[in-house]
Formats: structure tokens, C-alpha cells, sequence
């Protein structure tokens, strides 16, 4: 999809604006955003590219006020819905329908070493397609925006 | 209401806050994530990834002519000599600056970054102008971080995958020849890697 997301070559968003000595997270959230995503993607009911797609589903005018870990927690929040692990009734109540039964995590302390620093998600597959063209060759690209999530910037 | 008056001096929680708190009480409760694992997470991007990895790299490759031929020719293996590994850095693809050629990093959809090697990215990698600028007038952003480049130089500009992230190595600074991998190290910064910037020479008085 070619939402407003897909920025490469628009104008008018004005200069860019660096910060000195600028600090990992600038609020606590923030941390725990990025690590709520993590935590509750190690249930594996969804993907790298499911994940982007629930951002990119935010509608444009709010896509641009939203900072980088609200558009997080807002794709974040679909995603969990959407998979059933959570109701929208529980977020907005903030805790679990009554006789809920507690579930086990599935990434522990013990594991975050090896998913964020050793293990990593390896994108290479073996396939038997032959590549009809490669790397220099010439191409025209046709400008195919279907409704989904494609990494085919605009 | 009484807190607010005891801590009159910090600011109130904002609704982002929260709205976060909010989520991860109910995810704790639900048993879908350990808080702990939380705490894991945060700690691993405060304190144990970040551009001092990415540096060593570079300067490494400054120093070691058959490391820098790895390093070009499979930028993740090579990097993983270093014990550089992990989420968002599983392909890395590795990017020389020369005196003709200058290379910038951007992910124009999001965020793309080689997490392993440079941490989490800064603020201004995910903003708007610079996802917007840097692939139609990566000059005109590399002026703005103080980089004036001349007409002879080619730029690329690289846009990252989910999958591929690039790191850009930088040329190494003249008067450097003396420099130790770990006094090279020091030279090394983020913006550089990412394409933003030059490495400067060390600063005059500095003895290596």
C-alpha cells in the first residue's frame, strides 16, 4: 500500500533536526513499548511484516502526529486484538475479563539474550525459481500498489 | 492529589505513559509477558547495543586489510567475528566510502536500521524529513548535518529492508596513521556510519 508511510521523495516536511547527546528512550514508555512488541511477538501470532502492516494501517492524519512509539502501541494494540490474546474490552478497562485463566509468557528473562543479541530471524530461504533478472540488469518497474503490506516503495 | 503537591517539581505521568502501563499491567496479568523480560529488553538497547559496536567494526577494518575484504565481501559474517550478531542485523550489507563515492543510509517506511552494530536508531533516522529527503535531495540533507560534498562525488543512497541493513564505512581520517583499533574506535560515530557524516581527525593535542 502507498500510504503515507511510504515517504521517500515527498516534500515539505521541512529540515531535519539532530539532537545532541540524544538518549536511548525519552521516557520510560518508550522502553517498554519496544519491549511490550518483543515480548508479546514471541507468542508467534504474527510477523515482522504483519507487525509493519498494523502500522501502516494508521490513518494518515494521525500517522503524522504520532510519534514513533505511538504508532508502536497503537499497531501493537490491533495486533493483540486482532489475534485474540487480548479483547478491546480489557484495553480499555486495563485488566482481564473476569475467570480469565493466566497464561504462561513464552519468552522468560533467560531467553531475551538469545533473541535480540545471538539468534536473530535469518531471512535467507533456499528456493527453486530461477531469478529472471539480475543484479545491474536494466528494469522498468510497474507501479503495483495492492491494498496490503509490500515493501515496493511508491 | 496529595502526590501531585509532594512532587510539584517532576512532571505529571503523560497520557502516553499511562496508556503503556495500562497495556503492560494487563498483558502481566493475562500471563502473556514477564515483566522481567521487559526489564531484559530495555536494558539489552540502554546498555549493550549501540555505535560503539558498529566502531570497533570500522576501525578494524581500517586496521586489518583482510578483515576489510571479509567485511565487503559478507558483512554478516564478518561482523560476527566480532560477536556481533542478532535481531535486525541478520544481513548486513556493508558500504565503502571513497573519495568518489559517498554512501546514505535511510529506511524511507520506517525505521530499518542495523540494530546490532548501532543500537536503536535516533530520532531524526524516523522522522518524516529525513525518510522524505535523503532520496531526492541527499545533498541538501548532508548539508544539514554539515556535510558539504563536492559535484564530483557520487552519492548512493541506500534504502533498507526488513530484512537487508547497511552500514556505511567511512573513510578513515588523514593523521590517523599512529592510532591504535581502539583510539581508531574512538573517532568512529554513528552519523558516520549511517552516512551522515565524515569521521573527523582527532582533535590537535591528542597523543596517541
Amino acid at each position: 500500500m502507498n500510504g503515507v508511510h511510504d515517504m521517500g521523495g515527498m516534500h515539505g516536511f521541512g529540515p531535519i533536526e539532530p539532537e545532541r547527546d540524544e538518549p536511548v528512550f525519552h521516557a520510560r514508555w518508550e522502553g517498554r513499548a519496544l519491549a511490550l512488541q518483543l515480548a508479546a511477538g514471541a507468542w508467534r501470532k504474527w510477523n515482522i511484516d504483519a507487525s509493519r502492516h498494523s502500522r501502516e494501517l494508521i490513518p494518515g492524519p494521525e500517522y503524522l502526529r504520532m510519534t514513533y512509539y505511538e504508532k508502536w502501541i497503537a499497531g501493537l494494540i490491533e495486533l493483540l486484538v486482532q489475534t485474540g490474546l487480548v479483547t478491546r474490552t480489557e484495553v480499555e478497562k486495563g485488566r482481564p475479563a473476569p475467570g480469565t485463566t493466566k497464561a504462561v509468557p513464552p519468552l522468560t528473562t533467560a531467553q531475551v539474550p538469545d533473541l535480540l543479541l545471538s539468534r536473530g530471524v535469518r531471512y535467507t530461504r533456499d528456493v527453486q525459481a530461477t531469478p529472471r533478472y539480475k543484479a545491474g540488469d536494466r528494469v522498468r518497474a510497474r507501479n503495483i500498489h495492492p491494498t496490503g503490506h509490500t515493501r515496493l516503495p511508491r | 492529589m496529595k502526590d501531585l503537591h509532594h512532587h510539584g517539581h517532576q512532571e505529571l505521568p503523560s497520557d502516553m505513559a499511562l496508556r503503556v502501563k495500562a497495556l503492560e499491567s494487563l498483558l502481566v496479568e493475562k500471563g502473556l509477558v514477564d515483566p522481567a523480560a521487559l526489564d531484559a529488553i530495555v536494558d539489552t538497547y540502554e546498555h549493550k547495543v549501540g555505535p560503539r559496536n558498529g566502531a570497533r567494526v570500522v576501525a578494524k577494518a581500517w586496521s586489518d586489510p583482510g578483515y576489510k575484504a571479509r567485511l565487503l565481501k559478507d558483512g554478516t559474517a564478518a561482523i560476527a567475528e566480532l560477536g556481533y550478531t542478532g535481531r535486525q542485523g541478520e544481513h548486513m550489507v556493508v558500504l565503502e566510502n571513497t573519495p568518489r563515492v559517498h554512501n546514505l543510509v535511510v529506511c524511507t517506511l520506517c525505521s530499518c536500521y542495523p540494530i546490532s552494530v548501532l543500537g536503536l536508531p535516533p530520532v531524526w533516522y524516523k522522522s518524516a524529513p529525513y525518510r522524505s529527503r535523503a532520496v531526492i535531495d541527499p545533498r541538501g540533507v548532508l548539508r544539514e548535518f554539515g556535510l558539504e560534498l563536492p559535484q564530483g562525488v557520487e552519492v548512493r543512497v541506500w534504502d533498507s529492508t526488513s530484512e537487508i541493513r547497511y552500514l556505511v564505512l567511512p573513510e578513515r581520517p588523514p593523521g590517523t596513521d599512529s592510532l591504535s583499533e581502539e583510539q581508531l574506535a574512538e573517532l568512529v560515530t554513528r552519523d558516520a556510519m549511517i552516512g551522515a557524516a565524515k569521521v573527523a581527525p582527532p582533535a590537535k593535542g591528542v597523543r596517541p
